[in-house]
């Protein structure tokens, strides 16, 4: 009954190292069940990562992993898929390595719709390097670089992959654990870009400076904010003040990258013979 | 769900566990407590299956076995 989360676990590699209460444990549960589902076979999965907390994640993984440069994910994960379009990739990073310093490689990825999943887990702060307000840090909140509060609007990761021409776009939480692999299956199995927006918890340099006295406190916050897209058409707007949409958000069928070049290469070869 | 009552196995990595108290606060049925910084067992009669607290540890430490 219980789940055996190893076999798709590097032998030796946990404990893991992320702190306690940290919500991309639960993610990466989350991730691990849904590439399970989906029967990904391990020498044909490419799981790429930037820096970061989340990127650590495919370090632990027993599938072909590439823990690149800072924000460059997306980047190196369009390197492998136009390379070999025949394999999975999967992008995993976290808010401040997909959505700051690496924003232009995710916009880009977005905007061409080459077929790879990437999985952000936002925790609201750039976490590992000692916790810097990143852009999806809630305005007004503490960090280690704004003591007084986080003057800047925020960025929202889904509306930004909409915007940019992600062709499937889904937000969760690491409360819902459940909800997780269910949707980043729907977008494993998606032809396309597809954006899974996890949003977790950092007790460590998020947490505790800003009104959250324990790793539960912060998980129930998660659990209040969320509101499922079907149930946000019945609420007044004064109601959906301070939450989040999660489940499916945006879905269309587009021309995928890799088959779009493949047609240039034809082309190229049959006016050169 | 409750004719599965009594019938689990909780089985706790204390190598892994790193006392975050998550798998104690969602445990409907107050199966688990803090022993210290790692989780026990202390009501494992009362334990449901519903397998929260194994899918909420972010530590890979909790696992619901049938008895």
């Amino acid at each position: 009954m219980a789940y055996d989360y190893e076999k798709n676990i590097r032998p030796g590699k946990l404990p893991h190292i992320w702190c306690p209460g940290c919500g991309h444990g639960i993610a990466m549960k989350g991730l691990i069940r849904a590439m399970d589902t989906c029967g990904l076979d391990k020498n044909n999965t490419a799981m790429v990562s930037g820096i970061g907390c989340a990127s650590r994640l495919p370090g632990y993984m027993d599938y072909c992993t590439l823990h690149t440069a800072h924000g460059r994910a997306a980047a190196f994960a369009t390197g492998i898929k136009m390379a070999k379009p025949e394999m999975n990739v999967i992008c995993v990073g976290g808010d401040g390595d997909g959505v700051a310093i690496g924003g232009n490689h995710f916009i880009h990825a977005c905007r061409r719709n080459i077929d790879m999943t990437y999985v952000v887990f936002n925790n609201y702060i750039y976490g590992m390097t000692g916790g810097q307000f990143s852009p999806t840090t809630p305005t007004g909140d503490k960090a280690s670089t704004t003591p007084y509060g986080n003057p800047d609007p925020t960025f929202d990761i889904s509306k930004l992959a909409i915007g940019a021409g992600a062709t499937f776009v889904a937000r969760t939480t690491a409360f819902h654990a459940t909800q997780i692999d269910k949707l980043i299956v729907q977008g494993i199995k998606h032809k396309g870009m597809a954006v899974i927006e996890v949003l977790d918890d950092c007790p460590t340099t998020y947490g505790r400076r800003n009104r959250f006295r324990s790793v539960v406190d912060m998980m129930k916050r998660l659990k209040d904010i969320a509101v499922p897209v079907a149930a946000a058409g019945k609420m007044s707007p004064e109601q959906l003040e301070g939450k989040v949409l999660t489940g499916v958000l945006h879905q269309e069928d587009r021309p995928e990258y890799c088959e779009q070049y493949t047609e240039v290469i034809k082309r190229a070869q049959a006016q050169s013979e | 769900m409750s004719q599965n009552k009594g019938k689990a196995k909780i089985e706790v990595i204390e190598k892994y566990c790193k006392g975050c108290n998550i798998c104690v606060a969602f445990c409907p049925t107050n199966v688990l407590e803090m022993d210290g910084f790692v989780v026990k067992v202390a009501r494992l009669e009362e334990c449901i299956k519903c397998m929260q607290c194994e899918l909420r540890c972010p530590d890979f430490a909790i696992k619901v076995h049938d008895a």
